[in-house]
This record gives C-alpha cells, sequence and structure tokens, in this order.
C-alpha cells in the first residue's frame, strides 16, 4: 500500500508503528506527530536506573537520522494533536492540517495529578524524562522524600531514595497497595518489601493538603499527621491521553475503545498502546494495560492493520509487566485472578511464586526474585492450562530444582536489563 | 528458515519461550537456548511472534 500514515504519540507504540510499517514493505509517506519535543525515549527506566545520582542520560530509542533517513519518518514533534476529523481524514497538530490515508493512535497516558497542587515547587509526577529530572536533582539535593501513591511507579522512587539512604514515606489511601494490580494478598507481601528496607508505608492515610510557602514544606494527612517534605512524588496513576479527541466521533470509555484487531470502528483509526482499550480475546474482556510488552508489541500490530484492514489480525495477549523494587525485581504476568492465589515456590517475605485461578484456569502468575520462571507460567496461560496443570508445573518446578529458585538467577536480568539500541 | 540469537543483547528473560516453547527454552541457569535451529514450517508463525516480541531485539530470522 502507498499513500500516507500518521501515527500519534511518539513513544514506544508510536515508534513501533513507522517500524513495522516499514518492516512491511510499506513505501508511502509516514508522519510521526508528538507532543513533546523529545525523540521517542524509553520510560521504564525513569523511575529505575535514570534517578540515580550517577546521572543517566536520556533513554532515547532510536537517532533522529535512523528516523528520519533510514525509516524515512517524518517528524512533528512539539507539536500537541488538538483535533481529529475522520470525516476529511485530517488530524490537526500543532496548527497543521495533516490528512492521513491510514491513522494510530497512540498517545498513551498522562500522570494523574493531585488537585491544587499545581504551581507548588518540589511536588512532581513521574511520566516524562523532564519529570525525572526534576525528581533527580530534588533527590541529589537530599530531599525528604514523600510519594504519595504505593504503586508500582512510587514504589521504585521510593526504592531509589533510600538507595542514596534518603528518608522516604509512602502514603497510600486504599488498606493495601496494588491490589488491583496483584490482588490483596500480594499487594501485602510487595509493601513488605518497603518496610524491609526502611521506606515508612502507610496504608490508609489519604492526603488533605499539602503546604509550603511557594515550595512544598510538608504533607498533612487524613489520620492527622503531618510528615515535613522537601519532594513530593505523585504516583497515583494514569489517564489515558484522549482529550483531543472528544468530539471526533471515536468510541471513548476509558481509553479508546477498539476491536480485537485495535480497530475503532472509524474507517483507517486503529490506537495502539496505553490509550487504547481494545478486547482482548487470551480473557475474552475488554482491557487496558499500561505495560511496555504490549504496548510495544500494539504498536506494530495497529500499523500492519490500518495498513492493511482487509488481512487485519487480532491483538491476543497475556499482559505482562515487571518492576525494581530494592534490588529485586517483580514480575507479573496475566491477570490478578480473584477466586484463589497460592503460593507454590519460595514464601512470603522472601523469593517466591504465586499463581493465580479464576475457575479452573490458571490466570495469573507473580514471581519476586525469581526472574527465570514466570515466562513459563505465561506461555503456560498463553495455551490455556487449567490450575491443576499449573500446579503440577510448579510441582515439576521444584523438584527440578530442589526448591532452589537461584536455579536461573544470574545471567537472566530480564527486560530492566535491556539495551538500548543506539 | 534459521533463528539467530544476538547472545550479546539476549538478558534470558524467555519472552520468547512462552510464545513459541519448545523452539526457545530458558534453561536452569537463565540462559536461554535453541531447541531447533531451523524452524519446522508449520511453527513458522509462531516463531515469528516470538522473534517480534522479544524486548532486546535478540533475535532474528535468516533463511
Ligand atoms: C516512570 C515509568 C516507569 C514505568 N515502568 C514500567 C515497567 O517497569 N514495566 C512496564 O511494563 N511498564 C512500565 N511503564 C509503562 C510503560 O512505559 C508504558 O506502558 C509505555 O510507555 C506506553 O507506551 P505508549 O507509547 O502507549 O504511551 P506513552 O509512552 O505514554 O507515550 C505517548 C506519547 O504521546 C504523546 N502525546 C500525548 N498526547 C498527544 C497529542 N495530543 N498529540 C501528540 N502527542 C501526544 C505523549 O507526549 C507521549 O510522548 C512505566 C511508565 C513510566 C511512566
Ligand atoms: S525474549 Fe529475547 S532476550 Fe528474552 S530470552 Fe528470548 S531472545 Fe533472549
Amino acid at each position: 500500500m502507498t499513500g500516507h500514515l500518521v501515527v500519534v504519540g511518539a513513544s514506544l507504540a508510536g515508534l513501533r508503528a513507522v517500524e513495522a510499517a516499514r518492516r512491511t514493505g510499506f513505501t508511502g509517506r509516514i508522519t510521526l506527530i508528538g507532543a513533546e519535543e523529545h525523540l521517542p525515549y524509553d520510560r521504564p527506566p525513569l523511575s529505575k536506573a535514570f534517578l540515580d545520582p550517577a546521572g543517566a542520560p536520556v533513554p532515547t530509542f532510536r537517532r533522529e537520522n535512523v528516523l528520519q533517513n533510514e525509516l524515512g519518518v517524518r517528524l512533528l514533534l512539539g507539536a500537541p494533536a488538538t483535533h481529529l476529523d475522520p470525516g476529511r481524514r485530517v488530524v490537526v497538530a500543532g496548527g497543521r492540517n495533516v490528512p492521513y490515508d491510514a491513522l494510530v493512535i497512540a498517545t498513551g497516558a498522562y500522570a494523574r495529578e493531585l488537585p491544587g497542587t499545581r504551581g507548588l515547587a518540589g511536588v512532581h509526577t513521574l511520566r516524562t524524562v523532564d519529570d525525572a529530572v526534576a525528581i533527580r536533582e530534588a533527590l541529589d539535593s537530599g530531599a525528604r522524600t514523600v510519594v504519595v501513591g504505593a504503586g508500582f511507579i512510587g514504589s521504585e522512587v521510593a526504592a531509589a531514595a533510600r538507595r542514596r539512604g534518603l528518608d522516604v514515606v509512602v502514603v497510600e489511601a486504599s488498606p493495601t497497595p496494588l491490589s488491583g494490580a496483584v490482588g490483596e494478598r500480594m499487594g501485602e507481601v510487595c509493601a513488605a518489601l518497603h518496610r524491609r528496607h526502611g521506606t515508612e508505608v502507610r496504608c490508609g492515610a489519604g492526603v488533605t493538603g499539602i503546604e509550603g510557602a511557594g515550595r512544598v514544606g510538608r504533607v498533612l494527612l487524613s489520620d492527622g499527621t503531618t510528615l515535613p517534605a522537601d519532594l513530593v512524588v505523585v504516583g497515583i496513576g494514569a489517564v489515558p491521553a484522549t482529550g483531543w479527541l472528544q468530539g471526533s466521533g471515536l468510541t471513548l470509555d476509558g481509553g479508546v475503545v477498539c476491536d480485537e484487531t485495535l480497530f475503532t470502528g472509524v474507517d483507517g483509526v486503529y490506537a495502539a498502546g496505553d490509550v487504547a482499550r481494545w478486547h482482548n480475546p487470551m480473557f475474552d474482556r475488554p482491557m487496558r494495560l499500561e505495560h511496555w510488552t504490549s504496548a510495544a508489541e500494539q504498536g506494530a500490530v495497529a500499523a500492519r492493520n490500518a495498513l492493511a484492514p482487509e488481512t487485519a489480525a487480532p491483538y491476543s495477549t497475556v499482559p505482562y509487566f515487571w518492576s525494581d523494587w530494592y534490588g529485586g525485581r517483580i514480575q507479573f504476568a496475566g491477570i490478578a485472578g480473584e477466586d484463589e492465589v497460592r503460593v507454590v515456590e519460595g514464601e512470603a517475605g522472601g523469593r517466591l511464586v504465586a499463581l493465580y485461578r479464576e475457575g479452573d484456569r490458571l490466570v495469573g502468575a507473580l514471581t519476586v526474585d525469581a526472574p527465570a520462571r514466570v515466562m513459563k507460567y505465561r506461555g503456560l496461560i498463553t495455551r490455556g492450562a487449567s490450575w491443576s496443570e499449573g500446579l503440577a508445573f510448579a510441582a515439576e518446578r521444584r523438584r527440578r530444582t530442589s526448591g532452589d529458585l537461584d536455579a536461573g538467577v544470574g545471567t537472566d536480568a530480564g527486560a530492566g536489563k535491556r539495551r538500548m539500541p543506539a | 528458515m534459521r533463528i539467530i540469537v544476538d547472545r550479546t543483547r539476549c538478558t534470558g528473560l524467555g519472552m520468547c519461550e512462552s510464545v513459541a516453547p519448545g523452539v526457545f527454552e530458558v534453561n536452569d541457569d537463565g540462559e536461554m537456548e535453541l531447541r531447533t535451529a531451523t524452524v519446522p514450517g508449520e511453527r513458522l508463525a509462531e516463531v515469528e511472534q516470538a522473534v517480534a516480541c522479544c524486548p532486546n531485539e535478540a533475535l532474528r530470522l535468516a533463511p
């Protein structure tokens, strides 16, 4: 196919979309539109190695020269899209009309802010490299740190502050952290990791105010506590970036709603990554993920489907994410089925493998510091394994390794050691 | 088709194994091993997907 492929959102999903388009032999024009001035960069390091004092460089995916000359992509950066007119097949970005034949929406998500804190210095969310630079500078100056929200990103920031020996308190409104992501019992297990490393976690405490004269000085909690703070990092979730699509006729409901092929239902328009809420055939339910792996894969699928709608392929996946805390790694594959969670290797408080059941199906696996395990369970879940098959597999692993979860650690650092291609 | 692994990039995460077990396998030392160097025709689609989903871009297919 020739014509003009436009991709809105110049991050992971958007980059993978343009790369996949070229790989399938698309020779038409490609325009990549991004709100940020930066070339596409990788976000997971921003709450991990990037926050260390050494000051890692911006984790850019591809050099400008590669994007423009090798991939033949016209870059429109610093040009937020503000409007989509699917009737005329035009996107308005940075005040310009950009006509398209095929469109991939990959505008991701932005961090939810704490109301009333805008303009107060020292209060940050963490989504962009600019946020990460500001947080790193505050950590460099030895800030007393309060993290609001005990989710994955907030937890990683807390771990980064502790690595520097700084005092840090994590405040979480719900009684158990991460219960949505990994279930209540395992959320508790994760919270214990914080306490073991000297991070105070206050659950069930809401923030009632953040005070300071121009700059943050203290955080007030609903239980009456006042926490002194020079840096407040707010990690209370992300919101899909669909504001610019209001009135476009696309269905927006907790993301851009898509079918299983990532098709929005509007001719030529597909969506991918954190912004997309698509029907995942693997679990036969709509999902919007905020995970690196699915954003990358969806970007590629959305572009291929947008360029050849008549042969559009479904995107079916067992969700996967990882998070690095205190030198250890939490990995999760699947969904946190609520019928049962069982620790099948190791034990709460240390390294472990826990499995999740829904009905008689194995639907999820959580590992803490057992990196060689998680993908084997992901494979089982992909193949629709029953609960008893999952348990039998775990028993076999225990037998083979004599319960030694060390087996397989060592060289297997997983995606956190992802090398950045130049 | 043959599978080519760039050992300087592979970290042994095993995303490939979860997509195409029996072709890729992470062993007990955390190293990813190829169980077959050439891809059987009926598994090509699966292996292509595994190649595409390696987060480290460590896999390639060659004729
Ligand atoms: C600090 C941090 C740590 C993370 N750690 C992990 C991890 O350990 N493991 C994991 O699996 N996942 C992790 N994630 C999640 C992962 O990074 C995301 O799932 C991934 O970045 C999603 O990619 P995306 O391209 O869909 O969206 P995004 O990366 O959000 O990119 C969307 C892009 O679109 C741009 N945009 C928005 N609106 C417009 C507009 N109107 N016009 C033009 N451009 C627009 C944005 O500026 C942005 O650059 C982390 C995320 C963050 C922020
Ligand atoms: S997915 Fe990639 S990095 Fe992971 S084991 Fe397979 S080839 Fe190696």
